[in-house]
């Protein structure tokens, strides 16, 4: 076990996988000599060859048409794009040809490419570089989408996208990059449509993933003092959804909050909200409840972008409406 | 601008139904109007506006039970304080990203939003609390209450809009399980109770003078009772009572052996006065007038419209009146005042033939009669046997406020006068 960065547990998946499968190949805008805009690919040209370690053209389409090629004919190509904002560009080769090749052929060949792409905001990005689309991808059958919070769970997932025979979306975020957990030596192959409990409690559900677990966590651990006991789910994967172990969990506590990322209409909570009324419709003391960004393109002002995503504050807010609709006793 | 509040309309409502509205929303209404229908624990009263306007909202739905004091309908000045009300009165419990954000606003304008926090619709405030409407339940309150038997109905919410949550069921069930042991030997048994219940038996919901009987004697077994049980010789008492009935004017106020009934408690009552009491925790009142309650049947439930000061009428005069709350009680027509004050109950099951029975105290009264079927039996005169005509009757006596011996003497006499029932015309 090690204490090991985000962004240092993703290069060492990449580079195992990279040293352990031949048909691997890392595809992207300055990956290369530049290292990747996040250095998450530092030293890999060096060590690999532009061979395996591929700059590209700034045309997302293209590249990701490329890997989608390759990855049909057998290769297992890495592709990483800057930010998932750019992915828009080529959302057509991902929802339209990544995402069917394998049904609309009947099987004949398989897509096991990995999109690598940071999202969120907070980083004073602005609107058009700070969006959560990951729920665009989450919605369409034939993509996995997969979102790790911690440094552990980022070595073990990438490991098992790559080795996936699918298309993987593949969400990383800027916050996370810098954050550090323990991280176990060696190979960790991850189970891709599973939920981690990474706190238990008995008293009130939060279901999150990515940054936002990260908050949660903070929150859960300030309310334990107060005597609340939240569990926390992180869900690592938004498709497949994890249903059993969010319906278990609000099962056990009667009480949930999804904290996300996203905006609140359309998002990743109404999915879970919904998950939860079939799932555990019984087991519920009051309504589901989602804490999301506000709807709006996100300002570029820091004390506006502040305001405007979702905050540890907001969610103590929330959880404390819920225990007190509930007669919860503090 | 005025709230229109659930009255109070007797000594033991806690909550009202709002039957029905007699005026409409936008209706000009003047002081002295009838606005609704409500009915009480006891009986159905019309509720007058005490201000001129116009009703200007409605609260509560016709069919909800409203607390006392809590508002059902605002009469406004007009047509405009509408707003001011409706606005007041529903808590704005959604953020701005639910409400819909609108296609023209500016990003600027709505920049300094707070990250969208949805509240459900139905979701409100806790000062809104008790709000007519549906009944409000959180699905584990209704899976709780289902799994231990319990009418999820009969629990009060405190959540949300008085929502049922865990915590009231849960109380509910501590509170049973205080009274009733036996659930938890049940609950060890693995082998589910025989349910009786089929596909084909009715709910019927309490109505509320079911439910407020229920309750009253629930509260009366706190009571420690005994009973004195008498066979009156009713001979004379039917003979003066037909004799009477063949010489009045008017046929429309015969008099029944309940209203002699009546009169001779209440002139019994005078020479007893510690029977004329009632229980008061700490304390026992002896009451200076005589107010006889007569137990009265109906469909929704028993009440007890009151005869009073019976000991100072005439027997002709307690019929006619007597009649008049029996015909009021079956209307579901008594105000308050006549069915509250009582001091003693009368209950008179002879009239379907029943011999002899045990009645169970009015609390707080301090007694009780119950009174049988007139029947001819063998009896022994003067120690030969003869065909007589008996009746009995049995007091019930709450034994905080009298002891036997009391009891018995006035109950001694009550047969007597019974017996030789002249007494009980002067």
């Amino acid at each position: 076990m090690t204490v090991t960065s985000y962004r240092q547990a993703l290069h060492d998946a990449l580079r195992a996988e990279l040293l352990r499968d031949e048909s691997v190949l890392l595809l992207g805008e300055e990956i290369g000599v530049f290292e990747g805009s996040y250095k998450i690919t530092a030293g890999l040209l060096t060590e690999f060859g532009p061979n395996r370690v591929r700059d590209t053209p700034i045309c997302e389409e293209g590249f990701v048409g490329a890997a989608i090629g390759a990855a049909m004919l057998g290769m297992r190509p890495v592709v990483e794009i800057m930010t998932i904002n750019f992915s828009l560009l080529a959302i057509d080769q991902i929802v339209n040809h990544a995402a069917k090749m394998h049904a609309m052929f009947g099987g004949q060949v398989s897509v096991p490419l990995v999109i690598r792409t940071p999202g969120g905001g907070g980083q004073q990005l602005a609107a058009t570089h700070s969006q959560n689309l990951e729920v665009w991808y989450a919605h369409v059958p034939g993509m996995k989408v997969v979102a790790p919070a911690t440094p552990s769970d980022a070595k073990a997932l990438l490991t098992a996208a790559i080795r996936d025979d699918d298309p993987v979306l593949f969400l990383e975020n800027l916050a996370l990059y810098n954050t550090k957990g323990d991280v176990p030596d060696g190979e960790q192959v991850g189970q891709i449509g599973t939920a981690a409990i990474v706190k238990a409690g008995s008293d009130l559900t939060v279901i999150s993933y990515s940054r936002c677990t990260v908050i949660a966590m903070e929150v859960a651990n300030q309310l334990q003092h107060d005597g609340v006991s939240v569990e926390v789910v992180d869900l690592r994967s938004l498709r497949p959804l994890d249903r059993e172990t969010i319906c278990a969990s609000v099962r056990k506590t009667s009480r949930a909050v999804v904290l996300e990322d996203d905006w609140l209409t359309y998002g990743v909570g109404a999915e879970i909200a919904a998950t939860i009324q079939e799932g555990a419709f019984d087991y519920l003391d009051a309504p589901v409840r989602r804490v999301a960004a506000a709807e709006i393109p996100l300002p570029y002002a820091k004390p506006l972008e502040l305001a405007a995503l979702p905050a540890a504050a907001d969610l103590s807010k929330v959880i404390g409406e819920i225990l007190d609709a509930t007669r919860f006793n503090r | 601008m005025t709230d229109v509040l659930m009255p109070r309309l007797s000594d033991t409502m806690t909550e009202g139904i709002l039957l029905q509205w007699l005026k409409h929303e936008g209706d000009a209404v003047q002081r002295g109007d009838v606005l609704a229908e409500i009915e009480t624990d006891k009986a159905t009263m019309e509720l007058e506006a005490y201000d001129d306007g116009v009703l200007t909202r409605i609260i509560a739905a016709e069919g909800s039970s409203v607390p006392i004091g809590q508002p059902i309908a605002v009469i406004g000045d007009d047509e405009a304080g509408e707003h001011g009300g409706q606005a007041s009165d529903t808590p704005i419990t959604l953020t701005p990203s639910v409400s819909g954000a609108a296609p023209t606003a500016t990003a600027e304008a709505r920049a300094a939003q707070a990250p969208s926090t949805a509240t459900p619709h139905g979701q409100a405030t806790a000062q809104a609390s008790a709000q007519p409407g549906p009944l409000r339940t959180s699905p584990l309150a209704r899976a709780l209450a289902r799994e231990h038997g319990l009418d999820i109905a009969g629990i009060v919410g405190t959540g949300p809009g008085g929502r049922v949550v865990r915590a009231d069921v849960d109380a509910a069930i501590a509170a049973r399980s205080l009274t009733t042991p036996g659930p938890m030997t049940v609950a060890a048994s693995p082998a589910p109770p025989y349910d009786a219940r089929t596909q084909e038996d009715r709910q019927i919901p309490l109505t509320s003078i079911r439910r407020i009987t229920a309750q009253r004697l629930t509260d009366s077994a706190a009571a420690p009772h005994f009973y004195l049980t008498a066979v009156v010789d009713a001979e004379p008492l039917l003979a003066l009572r037909t004799q009477l009935n063949d010489q009045l004017p008017e046929p429309a106020s015969k008099i029944s052996v309940t209203d002699l009934l009546v009169r001779a408690c209440a002139v019994a009552l005078q020479a007893h006065p510690q029977v004329n009491s009632s229980w008061a925790g700490d304390h026992l009142i002896q009451h200076a007038r005589i107010n006889i309650g007569v137990a009265v049947a109906l469909d929704a439930g028993l009440i007890v419209p009151v005869v009073r000061d019976a000991d100072r009428k005439r027997i002709s005069a307690i019929a006619v009146e007597a009649h008049a709350l029996a015909q009021r009680a079956r209307a579901g027509t008594l105000t308050p005042d006549e069915f509250t004050g009582g001091t003693f109950t009368i209950s008179n099951l002879g009239m379907f033939g029943v011999d002899h029975f045990t009645a169970i105290i009015n609390p707080p009264e301090a007694a009780i009669l119950a009174v049988g079927a007139a029947r001819q039996e063998p009896v022994v005169r003067d120690g030969r046997l003869a065909a007589g005509t008996t009746m009995k009757v049995t007091l019930s006596i709450d034994h905080r406020v009298l002891d036997g011996a009391t009891a018995a003497a006035f109950l001694q006499d009550l047969v007597g006068m019974l017996e030789r029932p002249l007494r009980i015309l002067v």
